[in-house]
């Protein structure tokens, strides 16, 4: 009987057992599994290393199947770039959160991308520093409240959400960078869809990638994972715009 | 490889090459700069990796990223740039990476000045990063000792698997010595690098960390590092004696090119009918702490004189070393100010003198 089963979907060999530390509702584990589906598709597993953050996703090496550094807060790129300088046979990538590259490790994202550093960036954008309990991001939307923005962001004072993907497209560099969101099934087969061409870019030795993906955080937004979708779609993505900004061919595609 | 007049910056360079050490990161900052200028020519013909980074917080980084490799890399800067890699020392320390980092000394706090100084003993022998960990420091006196020490630092550093730090002042940097430097390092037998991530084939993968959330691993790693350091007191103490003899009235304890100073004054004591003995520490991280205890124990010796081209930091060493058994005096000069040979005597003099008066009160 077992022959006539057919399996349509199994963990990806990229993918530990390793049950995740996310809360539900979270869409780090979405983007983890996705990431690793295309290792595993471009066959890359055994020369990939990933590059750890500091972040809700800090615990990040235990949940996939290959090397992993772990990175001080922000300085990802720059532990990347010193890796795969010296080993530019490998498939190097940082995972990083929006508190992460955005705020702290601001310099050393745009820097390794402005040189175009060969590796591949997967950037979770949840307006909002989830590990430490809720603060203010330089992404968090205007008027949102934070645990240091309780009357929510101030304009003001605090500026206007930082468009990493836009800020990064904006060098002269050749890269690939595009947005992409995974709260619904079919945004997540168009967010994989980017992933596997920024990994692909890198494949080739081709340029610098990057891909901001849109995630939620209900914890720390205080609301439910169904009312954390709608709250994304509403007030993330008319802000941060879905799509291919950038290619290393200089067209939009 | 015959003598050749070099500048300590491009020795310090070269040596690097010479140890297999082709993989640099660096960022600007005088009194070393000519250390990055001289590679950016040299590493290619060698088909190394030279890339200079957006700030020294990112060469660390790349440092540390670097290191992942197995491959042996290393920085040059000076005092606020070294301060910059610290985040990124402490995480190398923490998860056990080997790499060198030297650091060109100019006077501080703060911006200070571009002239030379020995002002971050402390920091790079106390600490400098958060958390509990050391550095092997190494600080020469020539361009020829800051050449050796190079390839010693890239085999010690490998051996224990740590971060190891090579001092010296803006001096060392910017003289020219004669030196040689062999085409190819001797290599001495070390242990395989099988920690260094390689793409998970055929292995199960590995993670480079400095992350222990349970408190109890976290004190493993801590206790693994206390450990490390342990072995290397014992096995990795290294210093100089200049002058030393029974009829030393006075012991000068000091390191790097101010050494060589006080060795010229040293001379000119002797002439005058002085007997004075030089102590140098050359691994400042293990501190030679049972040899200058011995040499202090002598009944001969009267007195130390501890001089530094700082306000006084590895004085506070030797007074723990000695732990009293004769008094400790220091002589320093900062700022970009070295000492000459002139107030070394100066001050080894009064130190006799005070002394007496101290006896005789
Ligand atoms: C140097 C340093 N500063 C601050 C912290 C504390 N810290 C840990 S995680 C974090 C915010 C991470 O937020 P984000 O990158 O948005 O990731 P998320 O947790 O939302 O996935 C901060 C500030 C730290 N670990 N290191
Ligand atoms: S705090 Fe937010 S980002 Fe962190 S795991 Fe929970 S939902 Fe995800």
């Amino acid at each position: 009987m077992a022959n006539d089963l057919l399996t349509i979907l199994s963990r990806p060999e990229a993918l530990s057992s390793t049950i995740t530390h996310y809360c539900p509702g979270c869409t780090h584990g979405i983007i983890h599994r996705l990431v690793a589906e295309v290792i595993d598709e471009l066959g890359v597993r055994e020369r990939t290393v990933g590059v750890a953050p500091v972040g809700c996703s800090v615990l990040a090496y235990n949940y996939f199947n290959f090397d992993f550094m772990e990175s001080p807060h922000g300085r990802a790129p720059a532990l990347a770039t010193g890796f795969k300088r010296l080993r530019p046979d490998m498939i190097v990538f940082t995972y990083q959160g929006d508190g992460d590259l955005a705020s702290i490790g601001m310099g050393e994202i745009i820097h390794a991308a402005n040189r175009g550093e060969k590796f591949t960036v997967i950037f979770v954008n949840n307006a909002i520093y989830g590990m430490t309990g809720g603060q203010m991001a330089p992404t968090t939307m205007p008027h949102q409240k934070t645990t240091t923005s309780p009357m929510g962001r101030n304009v003001e004072t605090a500026g206007y959400p930082i468009r990493v993907a836009e800020l990064i497209s904006s060098l002269a560099t050749p890269a690939y960078i595009a947005r992409a969101a995974v709260h619904t099934p079919m945004h997540a087969i168009g967010a994989k869809q980017k992933i596997k061409k920024a990994f692909s870019y890198q494949v080739q030795g081709t340029c610098f990638s990057l891909v901001e993906i849109l995630s939620t955080c209900p914890t720390n937004w205080g609301i439910a994972p169904e009312a954390s979708t709608r709250w994304l779609e509403e007030n993330m993505m008319p802000y941060y715009p879905l799509g291919t900004l950038k290619t290393p061919e200089g067209k939009e595609k | 490889m015959a003598k050749k007049l070099m500048k300590g910056n491009e020795a310090i360079a070269e040596a690097a090459v010479c140890a297999g050490a082709t993989n640099y990161f660096a960022y600007p900052i005088t009194p070393q700069s000519e250390v990055a200028e001289y590679l950016a020519r040299r590493l290619p013909e060698v088909g190394g990796v030279f890339v200079q980074a957006e700030s020294e917080v990112a060469v660390g980084n790349m440092l540390f990223g670097a290191a992942c490799t197995g491959q042996r890399v290393f920085t040059t800067s000076s005092s606020p740039g070294v301060s910059l890699m610290q985040e990124a020392i402490s995480y190398m320390a923490g998860a056990h990476l080997p790499a060198v980092i030297v650091n060109i000394m100019r006077g501080g706090p703060g911006l200070g000045g571009i002239l030379p100084a020995q002002s971050d003993y402390f920091q790079a022998v106390k600490g400098g990063g958060h958390g509990d960990y050391r550095l092997i420091v190494l600080a020469p006196s020539s361009v020829q000792e800051a050449v050796d020490l190079m390839m010693l630092a890239f085999h010690l550093a490998d051996k224990y698997r740590t971060p190891v730090m090579l001092i010296g002042d803006g001096m060392i940097g910017q003289m020219m010595e004669s030196v040689e430097i062999p085409d190819k390092a001797q290599e001495r037998p070390l242990p395989p690098k099988d920690w260094a991530l390689t793409g998970a084939k055929g292995r199960n993968p590995y993670i480079i960390k400095s992350l222990f959330l349970d408190p109890v691993a976290l004190e493993k790693n801590s206790i693994l590092l206390a450990e490390k350091y342990k072995v290397i007191k014992a096995n990795e103490v290294r210093w100089e004696l200049y002058n030393v003899n029974d009829t030393n009235q006075l012991l000068i304890c000091s390191y790097g090119t101010m050494a060589r100073i006080c060795q010229t004054a040293i001379d000119e004591l002797s002439e005058e009918g002085l007997s004075v003995g030089l102590f140098r520490p050359i691994s400042l991280f293990p501190f030679p702490e049972k040899v200058i205890f011995d040499e202090a124990s002598k009944p001969n010796i009267k007195a130390l004189l501890t001089i530094e081209m700082s306000m006084g930091q590895m004085v506070e060493d030797i007074e723990r070393a000695v732990v009293g058994v004769k008094p400790v005096g220091f002589f320093g000069r900062t700022g970009g100010i070295v000492p000459s040979p002139d107030e070394v005597k100066d001050a080894v003099k009064r130190q006799l003198a005070s002394d007496g008066r101290k006896k005789k009160g």
